[in-house]
């Protein structure tokens, strides 16, 4: 028999109110020796919880049930919508952890449940993850639609026309002897191409999907005392960085995360760059440097125009004028007074909504991978094999990459990867 | 007449003879009880052996010292190699069969061994004793007492053949068809579907004009199944090729009301790969021609099998379709187009030794399980006749699984999944096909059968020699070294990392041949009879390397064994769909019910959880 688990299901600490989510086999009873009677499956009510030896009352609830095995996690659940005061929480998930049929759920555990049950697939699963996580809207609206489906919708596609493209393969092979259309093989190589394209674009879109989930860096470089640390603690409205007039005083990377136009981005403050014979202030020009180089967007902040550094920059990267409080000109900000600083945050915005806009469906590492895997196998049809002589060896490889492509959503393989994905999830949810 | 055997083998047709034989091959008594001596080896239907997949199972036969092989071979009478253009491991041996030679080269077989008991009889039912079948009754009363019994009925279980609307009750056209021992089946419990297939009318090849014909030659260097057979025994004749047309489907058109099929008088379900051609007309509308091929039945007789317009319309119907048909203008028929209906047992009821699972001692065979063809049938005789005497011997099951070859996935296929229409092989079932290849079958299979006592002397000694000039071959070319520098001087072009490769790795290349090699290294030497073994294995090196894991993880599902009467409605969270399937399937192990239709890994987990549950019971 399954356990039944629970778990508070909202975030821990005082609260207006506070859920409790029971689910398994022996939800509805555990439930109701705490609530009494449970209203309907797919309802729900106003009942007492009271301590199952006493009697005594703990608190009034908003009792749902989900009976049908059509709840999140595909089991009999029950929810205790209960005042969000820690006491009271403590008291109920106490008094359920004494029934011997319950006991506390581990993290992620409601999510595996789901997969297990067929409710999600991986994929969605990873984009409930996302999107309990997402902190702004495109990460939101990201997150959202990988959860309803949208790349296990993809996957189902690219498998259809693998498996097309297998199926037609087949009957090349064992119907030889028969009177089949001679212009199968075609077919097959435009199947396949077709989706290796797509699996290129997809590859190159998810490290923008990624960004999005994850945050973009946008790293400000300029000489030391050129007012960068200003600049950071004005955009982020914060001290975050330490000012001084001293030069080199910001020897390691300082990183501010905050929500520009709707992505995630993080903005990192970087030691000034210039030769020193300070060796631990070289060691953070090195590693600003570093960093600077990896970023998504640099905005570079100059005094003149002769400035170099030894990051590289991309035509993208924005370039403004410091300290405009001393030197008003065309393109100048100033942290201090915040001249500019509108102008400068749009400009960054604006980079980065663009790049958003080529964002792939894929999201994770884990499935860039699973396609680079894929095409991996997809390449012997342009690896000198041909469709005439080594149909066997191509369909092998489109088997293999079918195989790999299940992993996506799940299908097979999934005890390997279940680990990593939910060791992301935190308890109840 | 001494009625007192180990095994009792019921028909004498392909699985049936290949049973009997495999039993006496370990050594025990047997018994084949058939209608008529004279009827073992008949083929009922295309007069052919051998084609895509099915060339495999029977190398696979072959390698466990099986009969099928060297039959066909005695009496090929055009030998053809399908996908020749393509990788060998998706080629297939096929010949046309002379239906006399055939038949006489398989009752050879069973006059060489005297002890081989064949009793002329119908069976009527089986003797059971303390609820394990131990003999058969025959229609005349006497009895034949045994330790296990292999059924291998056929299409003779209630057959019924049709013609427009004329319905036969017979086994075969000519045959009655066992109507006694099918009430018997009936009635205990074994769940029974009905099936149907088809045959073509049989032609008068002297009233065909064949000098308008396109003519298929056999291959100059003929392709055996045995791996006994050097020789050609037979004359090598050609087929004809012709085709329907607009004409013949109108005829068809216009008469499918009065097709036994399409007049709704069989329920059964016939297979979608080998359709009728009415089937062929009315599914694909819009093709102008079917392709037929005239397939010469014997050297001593003129009777042509038109393979490809199967049929079940009335005779006059056939008679204007057929001569509608380019060189067949005048052609006589000799015998009528029939479909014929009959009983088979869902296979989901056996084990994986072909024994049925409720009844102990008994094992089934053939087209009784839902399959089509000779060869299929030849391949599960082997299987229940080695499984039969092992359990009259006391000793454990012989069994191949999916990575062993051909025949483990054909009986994996039947008996976890059943069947949906006739089951035919088709190489695309076998995942592993690049690694179980009809060249191999011998390397696969025959240690197997030596282990086991079912391989002759003669065989073991052509087995020992070819392995050993395996092995040294290929050891020949893992040893011999070259540098992409030197190899692209030879024309080999490979990537240039400096790493060495050996002669057997380039092999493993696409577009590197035996003859570049032998360029390379002319003192090689190598014998060209081994040529073709060892660039086989070469070619697919690679990838045998990268299935090896698969079949790993394969092998290490099937070790988890399911204890038999598991308790799946109790296992919480498994859908009620699967409940149902694995309560009926009773896989036999871990591996199996991974692949019943519609199993999650979830789902997987479970039932793993719950075995580890009741082994710990178990050992408490």
């Amino acid at each position: 028999m399954r356990s039944t688990i629970f778990a508070l299901a909202s975030a821990p600490g005082r609260a207006g109110v506070s859920v409790i989510r029971i689910s398994g086999p022996a939800a509805l009873e555990g439930a109701a020796r705490l609530a009494g009677p449970l209203p309907d499956d797919r309802h729900h009510g106003v009942r007492t919880l009271r301590f199952p030896e006493t009697g005594e009352l703990i608190d009034e609830a908003l009792v749902l049930t989900f009976a049908d095995q059509k709840s999140f996690t595909g089991e009999n659940t029950v929810e205790f919508q209960i005042h969000g005061s820690p006491a009271v929480v403590k008291t109920v998930l106490l008094e359920l952890g004494k029934m011997d049929d319950l006991r506390l759920a581990e993290p992620g555990e409601f999510s595996r449940r789901a997969l297990e049950n067929g409710r999600m697939d991986l994929s969605q699963i990873e984009g409930l993850g996302d999107l309990v996580n997402a902190e702004t809207e495109v990460q939101r609206k990201q997150a959202l639609n990988v959860m309803r489906g949208q790349i296990s919708d993809q996957v189902a596609s690219w498998r259809h026309d693998l498996t097309t493209a297998m199926a037609l393969l087949a009957v090349s092979i064992d119907f030889a002897d028969e009177d089949v259309p001679d212009n199968l093989r075609l077919e097959v190589v435009r199947l396949v191409r077709k989706v290796a394209a797509e699996f290129r674009s997809e590859i190159e879109g998810q490290t923008i999907s990624e960004r999005i989930r994850d945050g973009f860096e946008v790293a400000i470089v300029g000489r030391p005392n050129v007012g960068k640390s200003t600049l950071l603690n004005a955009i982020a409205g914060r001290d975050a960085a330490i000012t001084s007039d001293i030069a080199g005083t910001t020897r390691d990377v300082i990183e501010v995360r905050m929500d520009i136009a709707g992505l995630p981005v993080t903005l990192l403050d970087t030691a000034g760059l210039r030769r020193s014979d300070d060796h631990l202030e070289m060691i953070g020009v090195d590693r600003a440097i570093d960093r600077a180089g990896r970023a998504d967007l640099r905005v570079f902040l100059l005094d003149s125009d002769d400035e170099n550094f030894d990051v590289p920059r991309d035509d993208e990267d924005i370039v403004v004028w410091s300290k405009a409080d001393i030197n008003p000109r065309h393109g100048g900000v100033s942290g201090l007074t915040g001249v500019g600083l509108d102008e400068l945050i749009e400009n960054i915005g604006r980079v980065l909504q663009d790049r958003s806009a080529q964002a792939g469906t894929i999201t994770h590492v884990r499935h860039r991978v699973c396609l680079q895997n894929c095409l991996r196998h997809m390449g012997s049809l342009e690896d000198g094999r041909s469709l005439a002589t080594d149909s066997e060896l191509i369909a092998e490889d489109l088997r293999r990459a079918i195989q790999e492509l299940d992993t996506m959503i799940g299908k097979v393989g999934v005890e390997d990867i279940l680990d990593v994905v939910f060791s992301s999830f935190c308890l109840g949810k | 007449m001494k009625h007192d055997f180990d095994v009792l083998v019921i028909g004498g047709g392909h699985a049936g003879a290949e049973a009997a034989q495999a039993a006496y091959r370990l050594g025990v008594r047997v018994c084949l009880v058939t209608h008529s001596f004279s009827k073992i080896g008949e083929m009922s239907c295309n007069p052919a052996i051998g084609g895509l997949g099915k060339g495999h199972l029977v190398r696979e036969i072959d390698a466990l010292d099986g009969v099928m092989g060297r039959v066909a071979d005695r009496s090929g009478i055009q030998f053809r190699l399908l996908n020749r253009s393509k990788g060998p491991a998706v080629q297939g041996p096929r010949t046309q069969t002379d239906r006399k030679l055939y038949r006489e080269a398989m009752q050879g077989e069973f006059s060489n061994r005297p002890d081989l008991e064949i009793i002329e009889g119908e069976v009527s039912e089986f003797i059971f004793s303390k609820g394990v079948v131990s003999g058969a009754v025959l229609l005349d009363g006497s009895r034949i007492v045994s330790k296990s019994v292999v059924l291998t009925a056929g299409t003779f279980l209630r057959g019924v053949v049709h013609i427009g609307d004329r319905a036969i009750p017979a086994g075969r056209m000519g045959d009655k068809p066992a109507a006694k021992l099918g009430e018997f089946i009936d009635s205990l419990g074994l769940p029974l579907g009905r099936l149907k297939t088809g045959t073509p009318p049989r032609l008068n090849g002297k009233t065909i004009d064949w000098s308008v014909l396109e003519l298929q030659e056999a291959d100059p260097d003929p392709t055996f199944f045995s791996f006994l057979t050097s020789e050609l025994a037979a004359k090598q004749v050609s087929c004809g090729i012709t085709y329907t047309n607009e004409i013949t489907h109108k005829i068809i058109r216009e008469n499918i009301g009065r097709s036994a099929m399409y007049g709704g008088n069989i329920s059964g379900v016939g297979p979608r790969y080998c359709p009728s051609i009415e089937d062929k007309v009315v599914r694909f509308e819009e093709k102008p021609r079917h392709q037929v091929f005239l397939e010469p039945e014997s050297l001593s007789d003129y009777v042509i099998y038109p393979n490809g317009i199967s049929t079940s319309l009335p005779e006059d119907v056939q008679h204007s379709y057929v001569r509608s048909i380019a060189g067949l203008e005048k052609v006589e028929i000799l015998q009528p187009g029939y479909a014929i209906e009959y009983d088979y047992v869902d296979p989901r009821a056996l084990g994986e030794a072909l024994n049925v699972r409720d009844i102990p001692g008994l094992y089934f065979a053939g087209q009784i399980n839902g399959t089509t063809g000779y060869e299929e049938a030849a391949a599960q005789g082997l299987i229940a006749g080695l499984n039969a005497a092992l359990a009259a011997s006391g000793r454990g099951p012989f069994i191949l699984d999916r990575a062993d070859g051909y025949i483990g996935v054909m009986i994996d296929d039947l008996t976890t999944n059943g069947v949906i229409e006739p089951y035919r092989m088709f190489t695309s079932r076998a995942e592993y096909r690049l690694s179980a290849r009809a060249d191999n079958a011998d390397q696969r299979l025959t240690p197997m059968g030596i282990e086991l006592g079912c391989v002759g002397s003669e065989r073991q000694d052509v087995f020992a020699k070819k392995s050993e000039a395996l092995s040294k071959w290929l050891g020949e070319l893992k040893s011999r070294h070259i540098s992409p520098n030197d190899a692209s001087k030879s024309g080999i072009d490979l990537s240039q990392d400096g790493v060495k490769r050996s002669a057997y790795d380039l092999l493993s290349y696409p577009n590197v041949s035996m003859e570049q090699i032998c360029d390379l290294w002319p003192d090689l030497g190598m014998p060209t009879e081994i040529e073709f073994d060892v660039v086989c294995d070469a070619r697919y090196s690679r990838y045998v390397e990268r299935q090896a894991a698969d079949i790993e993880a394969l092998r290490k599902d099937r070790a988890r064994r399911i204890p038999e009467g598991l308790d799946y409605a109790s296992i919480d969270g498994l859908s009620n769909e699967l409940k149902k399937k694995l309560t009926s399937i009773r896989p036999e192990d871990l591996g199996r019910a991974s692949r019943i239709d519609g199993m999650t890994p979830s789902a997987l987990t479970l039932i793993l959880a719950q075995i580890r549950k009741s082994e710990y019971r178990k050992a408490l």
